[in-house]
């Protein structure tokens, strides 16, 4: 068993920090679950939370009043969910479901945004690691409208 | 200069195609359909993983269809997309119809070269059909690799092709396989993105895999680019490419890519070869 | 090596007699509708006396000579290309069966085996590239096979390069490398014709007619046509790196420039003797129990060439345009391991824009050099912002 302390600094996201900078981070962590079938978090709540996923999986949704929740995006263990606390207004823009058992930790939006003020390199380090999260998601989404396996050019 | 060409026996014609008949269709999604066919003159055909034949539909035309089947032997397998006239033509092809085959030709997917170590299969839409007989032969000689990872995706769940296989691959030999759609109606529970996205937290190690990878030519440019990330060399990735063929042989010149031949030096090549290519537009 | 012997005009007449007494078809240069073809000839009277050619980019013409000579023109409108895999070959035909099957017939080439007289040496050596593409790898091209075999090449030294010629460049002509049965070189005062054996059936042919021992002034006026040809020769391709150059070349600037110009109208790849490229095309009729598969001459310049079902990979004439230099001067090498270009010219002559691809070459060298010297950054405009 291990602690937030010990774990966190292993995770893909926070490769390259050093200990002081991640003792910042670690400060604003909390150990939670979300059961199978709950919801972590919904479109237009207030967003001030980032989850680092160490099990389950997670399902991106929009909610269509025709159709129900549509995934967008399926995301899981090693991968980090939300980033609306990042910039404002710091509203959630989907609604996350967890589709199994999930284990993260949750990082405090408010806090860590308060100690980036404080700590521009710590600032600069967590920017950098979200654009490059969003920029995969981005690509994702964009070859995805590609509609590459459609059968009509 | 043809000195010799009148000593040498009358060389086969590799124009002429061998009638197979059709024993039985399965309707894979509602554009793809697998014809199971036999030799009218009982000679089975075999073949690599990887190889493919010039499929002929009687007074339609002739196209370069995958093998899909077992390469271990049983009866001959193409699956194949309705996408123009000779496909519509096969795809619609009855119980007993009679089908030309020439082949098989082309390089293969040499899934051999993953021994001792794990082997990660990337399969996109149709390109999961020309990896079939490389997971057949995968599941056959599962103690030979170590780790076996089948990522594979598909426009949405109805497209998803060989559902049963994926299932006994999963139960009964070992095979990891994770699905993910790129699109999913609300019904769908199981993974939704492209399948690039599943090669960097896929459970094998990158220094000792091979990796083989088919599908849309950009969707494995991304996976061929998701596996160098995560260490895969170049060297250990194999890609299947596609371009107009006519005649498989190496004769009418339409499968060129610079110096490559493909339906001779390929169509399956290893990425290090591949990448400078795949960088010039219109090539 | 077997002597040269002289042979004259009613030699060649009895030459010409002879391969039709065996059955030959004979195919030699004939002046047809303002231009020289190769052509089944009757006889000595058939061939092109005192005919003479003009050549320039975009530019055919014949005019006469002042003499008697047979073969004073250069590169005849169409190489021995169509007479050795014509432009539709039927593979073989198909008809329905009764029981829902097919039955297949092979396709047989018309009968008479040919012997092509007069082949220029930048011909003659496209024909040992075709040898090469076509015969010399796993798989045969049978129906070409069965027309090469009983061949009989008689090959003619040029005299008369016309503009457009550059073979000395591709080391193919004047002279007639090897691999002809017979090879000619046309003298005059008198007209008399200087004849090698090439091959034992040529020699088998020369023994039958009435000849004399070539003399040392006959050696030499042979040598002087040579020299006179080299000498006269209309352009120069610098074969230097080429491969290299076309493939590092990819992007370079020029390739937009040429498709500028370029038609992709493909003249240019039916009259080049060495390109190869065919479709293969389903015939059927209206009742569809009939299916014939017939290989056509194809063209990488028509945009249908490189189809793939969503569209075609080289869509721009650019692109279509690099795919032909690059293979015909690089990747063909890697591919074969010859030059794919003989230096016929064809391709400059009955280029309707006039596209000269000696000067393509230059072009991409000189860009290529230039390129070399210059860094990649984008000109800084004034700081002041336009609209």
């Amino acid at each position: 068993m291990r602690t937030i302390a010990e774990y966190l600094p292993e995770h893909p996201f926070f490769d390259g920090l050093d200990a002081p900078t991640m003792d910042l981070v670690v400060g604003c962590a909390r150990n939670v679950h979300f059961d199978e079938g709950s919801t972590i978090f919904r479109t237009g709540e207030p967003a001030e939370t980032f989850y680092v996923v160490r099990r389950g999986d997670i399902a991106l949704e929009v909610h269509d009043p025709n159709r129900g929740g549509l995934t967008v995006a399926s995301l899981g263990p090693g991968e980090v969910v939300g980033w609306s606390w990042l910039v404002p207004p710091y509203r959630w823009m989907f609604d996350a479901r967890a589709t199994s058992l999930v284990r993260a930790v949750a990082l405090d939006g408010a806090c860590l945004r308060g100690k980036c003020a404080d700590d521009p390199v710590l600032g600069y380090a967590l920017m950098q690691r979200v654009a490059q999260v969003m920029y995969g998601r981005l690509q994702d989404a964009r070859v995805r409208l590609l509609d590459l396996y459609g059968s009509q050019p | 200069m043809t000195a010799g060409l009148a000593e040498r026996a009358a060389p086969v014609d590799p124009m002429l195609p061998r009638r197979f008949h059709v024993v039985d269709t399965h309707l894979e999604t509602r554009d793809t359909v697998t014809l199971s066919l036999v030799p009218e003159d009982g000679v089975d055909l075999a073949f690599a993983a990887g190889q493919f034949t010039m499929m002929h539909a009687f007074g339609v035309g002739e196209v370069p269809i995958s093998i899909s089947g077992d390469p271990a032997g049983g009866v001959l397998k193409h699956t194949i997309r309705d996408v123009g006239a000779v496909t519509h033509a096969l795809v619609r092809a009855p119980r007993g119809a009679v089908v030309g085959v020439r082949g098989p030709y082309g390089t293969g997917w040499e899934v051999e070269r993953g021994a001792g170590g794990d082997v990660v299969v990337v399969a996109g839409g149709i390109g999961l059909a020309p990896l079939r007989p490389a997971l057949l032969q995968l599941a056959a000689h599962r103690s030979e690799y170590k780790r076996v990872v089948l990522l594979y995706g598909a426009r949405s769940p109805e497209d998803i092709l060989f559902g049963d296989d994926l299932d006994l691959w999963v139960r009964e030999h070992d095979i990891d396989v994770a699905v993910t759609v790129d699109y999913g109606p609300p019904s769908w529970t199981g993974r939704v993105g492209l399948v690039t996205t599943l090669v960097a937290r896929a459970g094998f190690d990158p220094h000792t895999c091979q990796a083989l990878v088919c599908g849309p030519e950009v969707m494995m440019r991304y996976a061929a680019t998701a596996l160098v990330d995560r260490g895969v060399p170049p060297g250990r990735i194999r890609l299947s490419m596609e371009r107009n063929m006519k005649c498989g042989v190496g004769l009418c010149g339409h499968c060129q890519m610079r110096e490559l031949i493909l339906c001779v030096d390929g169509p399956v090549f290893d990425y290090d070869q591949l990448a400078p290519l795949m960088d010039i537009r219109e090539l | 090596m077997p002597e040269s012997v002289i042979l004259d005009p009613d030699g060649l007449q009895s030459l010409i007699e002879r391969l039709q007494a065996r059955g030959y078809r004979t195919i030699a240069p004939t002046v047809r509708r303002g231009a020289v073809v190769l052509a089944d000839i009757a006889g000595l009277a058939d061939l092109p006396r005192g005919v003479g050619d003009e050549q320039a980019p975009a530019h055919y013409r014949l005019r006469p000579t002042e003499d008697e000579r047979l073969f004073a023109f250069a590169a005849p409108a169409q190489s021995a290309k169509a007479v050795l895999f014509p432009p539709d070959e039927l593979l073989w035909s198909g008809r329905r069966t009764p029981e829902g099957g097919f039955s297949i017939e092979p396709g047989e080439p018309d009968g008479a085996p040919i012997a092509l007289i007069g082949l220029r040496g930048c011909d003659l050596a496209a024909i040992a590239i075709h040898d090469r593409v076509l015969l010399g790898r796993a798989s045969v091209d049978t129906h070409y096979a069965q027309r090469r075999r009983d061949a009989i090449l008689i090959a003619v030294t040029c005299g008369t390069p016309a503009s457009t010629c550059f073979c000395s460049s591709m080391g193919t002509g004047p002279k007639p490398g090897s691999g002809a049965d017979l090879t000619l070189t046309e003298l005059v005062d008198p007209h008399r014709f200087l004849a090698e054996a090439g091959t034992p059936r040529g020699e088998e042919l020369l023994a039958a007619l009435s000849s004399r021992p070539a003399g040392p002034e006959d050696s030499d006026a042979a040598e002087a046509v040579v020299a006179a040809a080299v000498a006269a020769m209309g352009r120069a391709l610098d074969t230097e790196g080429l491969p290299e150059l076309l493939s590092a070349g990819a992007e370079s600037p020029h390739w937009s420039d040429v498709a500028a110009r370029c038609l992709a109208c493909s003249n240019c790849t039916s009259v080049c003797p060495t390109c190869f490229c065919t479709s293969i095309e389903d015939v059927s009729d209206l009742t569809g129990e009939l299916d014939e598969r017939h290989r056509v001459w194809d063209s990488c310049f028509s945009r249908e060439y490189s189809r793939l079902h969503s569209g075609s990979v080289r869509t721009s004439v650019a692109s279509r345009y690099r795919q032909w230099l690059t293979h015909k001067l690089g990747t063909w090498s890697a591919q074969f391991g010859t030059a794919g270009c003989v230096g016929c010219g064809r391709c400059i002559t009955w280029c309707p824009a006039g596209i000269d691809l000696t000067e393509e070459v230059a072009s991409l060298r000189e860009l290529a050099a230039a390129a070399a010297g210059r860094s990649d950054t984008v000109p800084t405009d004034s700081d002041v912002l336009e609209d």
